[in-house]
């Protein structure tokens, strides 16, 4: 029983790992839009949530037209986080008219591992980054 | 002349593999559309198991990765001639 109430009380103190894409309108200056990744930023700094890494796409095509438009620019975090602080931020995401899609995806071990390789650069979709730019 | 059909000579069809299991990738990512365009048909339809040889686990895994990357727009929903 007391090996039970300790256990508990650590997995509620352990932080899962998340990652969230999300598109922002692409009619946004870059100031608005730096400053639309900077608030989710805080947000999750403000839930106690601990950033990995944050990547920006920049403007992408987008497969389908959303909301009438055809390019967005596309963001990625990845954070570890309290599973409260998810419906927080989804909330917010809701309530952001900026937001276009989002989509929130809690990573597995190898998730991690595969997510380690590739900040590492070790897969093409880097190369063809750099390649771009 | 006889009834039975004649056995098709089978070695000459190449045995199917899970290319999951046979590259050792442990995880399939959503938000590599290129990758994920081996699953899919010319009309983003994914494609089953049968046709890909991929495990059911694996399967599985590519499945949720397509759909995933549809709902951010990666991949199209419905497509004509994608290939």
């Amino acid at each position: 029983m007391h090996t039970f109430a300790i256990r508990k009380t650590n997995t509620l103190k352990m932080l899962n790992n998340y990652e969230t894409v999300f598109i922002l309108n692409p009619v946004l200056s870059d100031e608005q839009m730096k400053d639309a990744v900077g608030n989710y930023e805080q947000l999750l700094k403000d839930n106690g949530a601990e950033i990995v890494n944050l990547e920006r796409w920049g403007l992408r095509k987008l497969a389908y037209p959303i909301q009438h438009k055809s390019t967005g620019f596309y963001n990625l975090i990845e954070f570890k986080a309290d599973p409260a602080t998810i419906t927080t931020l989804e909330i917010e995401f809701k309530r952001d008219e900026k937001i276009m899609r989002f989509l929130t995806v809690s990573l597995d071990k190898h998730a991690v591992q595969y997510n380690t390789k590739r900040k590492s650069g070790a897969f093409n979709k880097k190369k063809k980054e750099e390649a771009a730019s | 002349m006889t009834l039975v059909n004649e056995p098709i000579n089978r070695e000459q069809q190449r045995k199917k593999y899970c290319r999951f299991k046979k590259n050792g990738i442990k995880y399939v990512d959503y938000k590599n559309p290129d990758f994920l365009m081996a699953f899919v048909n010319e009309q983003g339809k994914i494609l089953p198991r049968r046709l890909t040889g991929t495990s059911l686990k694996y399967q599985k895994k590519v499945t949720q990765a397509v759909k995933r990357a549809r709902h951010i727009a990666l991949m199209p929903y419905v497509a004509d001639g994608l290939k």
